[in-house]
């Protein structure tokens, strides 16, 4: 909730592949409450689009409704945004990517957004292995409406309201492991270092990427008695391990312990490294990341990290087979047939 | 016992039971009548449901060119014995009844003011073929053949037919001929050939072309650069996305690569196939979705946002009969009001309504101009009766000179040589249109932010009130602006001067017109004004200004092209007089004649159909 940001950047701005500093990476300032973990990923979306040089106009930002869909205003002020409709997020971004193939689509999402009116969206979005970062601001409860409390609450979690939640909640990162999401991982607002790579990973993924970072309400769900509050998540965060995002031709540098790591090549040539915590969690493997999910849960702990990855899948271009120019580029000359076809189709019609 | 006699001017009727294959027989009827050159209009009534319930097929044969449905039926093709008590009730007395006398005819059914011609339709094929699904197939194809005896149809013509039919599946022709041949000899044995009625070869068809308005519509996307289709299966409006398809793949495959100058998502639900259309025309592409008045209403919050936000648009909805799911394989034209006005808040929309498959054509590729023109959804009200059946129809013609019209849209020079401050709600020109960008054209200028709450004209958020009405009232701008762009009515004058008016829209255009004519002749004269779209422009309000009394007819319960003349051009109400035929059959001109001249007193719809009940 600052509402002045000083204008002034230190002229000696570290620059990255293309010569943006960070601020050019920036938006307008947020509305959210302060300390709200949003504007955490925020800042991690932004640092995230620095490291990788994507230049800053050539994303798409599109979000639904909600606390966490107020959020594409605040990052990538030079990108064009699309606040569409409640739970509707993938259908546009669908569209969008359709459109234009040569953008980069961030789709962000609230629990609400997601797991419950947006529920059908999120699923087929999946299923179309659609080529975005799928990011969740997953709060357990409804904030811009004053705390209800949401699908993906845990069940006794209590919110300020004091009424603990009665129903099961709805395990984003597993049901999109069952779905056939090609990449899925969790993660914390509170936990940069873990949450930008996973971003520059989930980028760089041709196909749908799904991130579902926990990140506080501070306003109506960090009380004591919140599984979704600062305090339970910092005390019960396990991690898949430690990930390294090495971009194209860089070198990789650092040492391992055989047998704890594990490493994948997208298919652009970037890296991606997990220096596992638990050798059973295999990355190509999705029951393994359901067991990994399941036995911390069991454990009371939240699993975050890299869960799965499909390096060598196909994303919706091309599993349609649709050209590589944008088809928003095509014009009368390739998209339409002419006189001379359309005579011929008069004549089968005769 | 009086015979109906007739050249070229009659209704057959097939009763069938669906799922048997007669589909294609009773359109081979129908195909090869128009091959004789003579205009023909063939009609489907189907059930809901793929197999074992009755369905007809309704073929008007009228070489004057009245090709609206004239209801009655003067030869009924009954092969459905589910449906044979009522089958043969619905015959004109002195018209024929032909039937499967493979059992002898029910002695309580039968009629002695119609023709009987009885054919052993199952003994025959029974003893011909020994495949079940061939028997049952190739006895459609015997009656066909026996009609073309009846009714002294070319019998070259259905041979012809069969070879295009079966072209690349060449050992299907001869025995299609053989049942032709089985059914045309068993009727010139049996009966006096022709009867009654029959055919004789004119030459009225020209360059005509038979095909189905969703078709049309289909191919009008094709040719109107539609890239990205999205979609959710929903009868009647099905076969616009399918056919949209069997386009693309003809007509829109890279050459080079074998690759897609297409997408087509066959979307979760209505919401998402909205969804995935805004999206795309966002992004700069050309894109729609066709659905029924269900789909609508789950499309409504992506309309308001669209309208709003200022996105093109292309939504084609094909009517049934509502409300809910209504009567889903039957027509109407009643989602007029729920179209016009769609969404919560102060929307309106602009509406197209095509009347034949050559106006489906036009409107569909008009469509995608107009949206990206006015950045706002366009939607296309058709219907069941004219997308599902095949529609007599003038030539599709396309202008190769033609050129895409995106409208105002800054490119990257554009932004570059920009001095002041790009705002995307900025009315440079004054007529409610501003100038779009499409994501990712310039580096630093050009971008903003779209969504569905109130924002300035430099797309600020913003909740001042003042920058609310500011971009209302410019809605406003561009809706009057939207009056110039929209096709104008198509007016049909009487030929003595009235002050008596018909309006009317869509597909009851063929029955209005053979209405007006009879009415004519009876000294009835009334002008006529076929609404083509909405906005209403000035020529709309011109007429209603100058008629005294005007009928609107159309197909639905309540009079809803009527309620939107009387809240858009405010007239009187009781100047309009409602015509109301929504019973899910398409409206003949024997009910808009009998309506004109009975029922001319009552204001309110309701009360128009209950006073000529009584």
């Amino acid at each position: 909730m600052t509402y002045m940001r000083p204008e002034f950047r230190h002229p000696d701005l570290p620059v990255n592949d293309l010569g943006y500093t960070r601020k050019d990476y920036e938006g307008a300032i947020s509305t959210l409450c302060a300390g709200c973990g949003h504007d955490s990923i925020s800042a991690a979306v932004i640092q995230a689009c620095f490291e990788l040089a994507i230049e800053p106009h050539k994303v798409a930002k599109i979000s639904g409704i909600g606390c966490s869909s107020k959020t594409p205003t605040y990052f990538l002020g030079k990108s064009h945004g699309f606040n569409s409709v409640h739970g509707r997020m993938p259908s546009v971004a669908t569209g969008a990517n359709l459109a234009n193939r040569d953008l980069t689509y961030i789709g962000v999402s609230g629990d609400g957004d997601t797991a419950s009116i947006g529920m059908g969206q999120f699923t087929h979005a999946v299923r179309r292995n659609l080529n975005m970062l799928y990011l969740v601001e997953n709060n357990g409860c409804y904030g811009l409406t004053k705390g209800q409390d949401s699908a993906t609450s845990d069940i006794g979690s209590i919110g300020k309201k004091g009424t603990p939640n009665l129903f099961e909640p709805i395990d984003l990162c597993t049901l999109a492991l069952e779905l056939g999401a090609t990449f899925v991982a969790r993660s914390f607002s509170g936990d940069k270092d873990q949450l930008v790579p996973l971003i520059k990973a989930a980028i760089s993924h041709c196909g749908f990427a799904l991130i579902d970072v926990m990140s506080p309400c501070v306003t109506f769900n960090n009380n004591p008695n919140s599984t979704k509050g600062y305090e339970f998540v910092r005390d019960h965060i396990a991690a898949t391990g430690k990930t390294d995002f090495i971009p194209v031709r860089k070198e990789i540098m650092a040492e391992y312990n055989p047998g704890f790591t594990q490493e994948v090549t997208l298919h652009d040539g970037s890296v991606i490294h997990l220096y596992k915590n638990d050798s059973d969690l295999d990355l190509h493997d999705r029951l393994s990341a359901i067991q990994a999910i399941h036995r911390c849960k069991e454990k009371n702990e939240i699993l975050t990290g890299l869960l799965y990855l499909d390096p060598d899948c196909e994303d919706l271009h091309q599993i349609l087979g649709t050209v590589e120019k944008p088809l928003r580029d095509q014009d009368e000359e390739v998209l339409c047939p002419g006189s001379k076809a359309l005579e011929a189709i008069n004549e089968s019609l005769r | 016992m009086q015979k109906i006699t007739s050249v070229n001017d009659f209704v057959v009727c097939f009763a069938n039971t669906n799922g048997t294959g007669s589909a294609s027989a009773n359109n081979l009827f129908a195909k090869s009548i128009f091959r004789m050159g003579i205009p023909v209009s063939p009609k489907n009534v189907f059930p809901s449901n793929i197999q074992g319930l009755p369905t007809w097929y309704e073929v008007r044969v009228n070489d004057k060119g009245y090709l609206g449905r004239r209801g009655g039926v003067d030869l009924m093709v009954a092969i459905n014995p589910q449906s044979i008590a009522q089958d043969i009730k619905l015959v004109s007395p002195g018209g024929y009844f032909l039937y499967d006398s493979t059992k002898p005819l029910d002695a309580g059914l039968r009629r002695d003011d119609i023709n009987l011609l009885g054919i052993p339709l199952t003994d025959i094929s029974r003893r011909e073929y020994t495949d079940q699904r061939q028997r049952q197939l190739f006895k459609n194809v015997i009656y066909i053949g026996a009609l073309s005896a009846l009714l002294d149809m070319e019998f070259d013509i259905l041979k012809n037919l069969i070879h295009e039919q079966f072209k690349g599946k060449e050992k299907l022709i001869a025995p299609n001929i053989h049942a032709l041949e089985l059914g045309y000899q068993y009727a010139r044995k049996n009966f006096d050939c022709p009867l009654g009625i029959r055919i004789e070869r004119r030459a009225m068809v020209n360059n005509h072309i038979l095909m189905e308005g969703n078709e049309a519509l289909a191919l009008g996307a094709i040719y109107g650069g539609a890239t990205v289709a999205a979609w959710y299966p929903i009868t009647p409006s099905t076969s616009v996305v399918e056919q949209f398809e069997k386009y693309a793949k003809r007509l829109r495959v890279d050459p080079g690569s074998g690759k897609c100058n297409y997408a087509i998502v066959q979307a979760e639900d209505e919401l998402a196939a909205i969804g995935v259309v805004v999206g795309a025309s966002w992004n700069g592409a050309r894109a729609f979705t066709a659905t029924s008045g269900p789909g609508v209403s789950l499309m409504n919050e992506f309309l308001g946002l669209a309208y709003f936000a200022e996105v093109p648009t292309v939504l084609i909805d094909v009517q049934r009969s509502g409300p809910s799911t209504g009567m889903p394989t039957r027509t109407q034209q009643s989602d007029v009001l729920l179209a016009a006005y769609a969404s919560h808040g102060d929307t309106k929309h602009v509406l197209l309504f095509p009347a034949t498959p050559k106006e489906c054509f036009e409107m569909s590729a008009a469509s995608f101009e107009l949206a990206d023109q006015l950045q706002t959804p366009v939607i296309i009200m058709n219907d069941l009766d004219l997308g599902m059946n095949e529609h007599f129809s003038e030539p599709l013609e396309w202008d190769d000179a033609t050129c895409y019209n995106r409208g105002k849209v800054l490119s990257e020079t554009d932004l570059e040589d920009m001095k002041e401050r790009y705002g995307r709600y900025l009315d440079v020109d004054n007529d409610g249109i501003c100038y779009r960008t499409y994501p990712g054209t310039h580096p630093t200028k050009g971008a903003f932010f779209t969504r569905g709450t109130s924002r300035d004209r430099y797309a600020v958020y913003t909740e001042s009130s003042d920058a609310y009405v500011d971009n209302m009232e410019r809605l406003l701008v561009k809706w009057e602006t939207a009056k110039g762009y929209v096709p104008k009515p198509e007016f049909r004058p009487a030929v003595k001067a009235t002050t008596d008016g018909i309006i009317y829209f869509g597909t009851t255009k063929a029955s209005a017109e053979e209405a007006l004519d009879i009415l004519s002749e009876q000294g009835v004269h009334l002008d006529a004004m076929r609404i083509r779209s909405f906005p209403f422009n000035a020529d709309v309000d011109a007429f209603l200004e100058n008629h005294d009394r005007i009928y609107v007819v159309e197909q639905n319960r309540d009079g809803q092209l009527r309620t939107l003349l009387i809240n858009e051009c405010e007239i009187a109400p009781d100047k309009l007089k409602a015509l109301c035929c929504f019973d899910g059959m398409p409206v003949t001109a024997r009910w808009i004649i009998d309506h004109v001249l009975g029922g001319g007193k009552a204001t309110r719809p309701v009360l128009a159909i209950r006073e000529v009940k009584a």
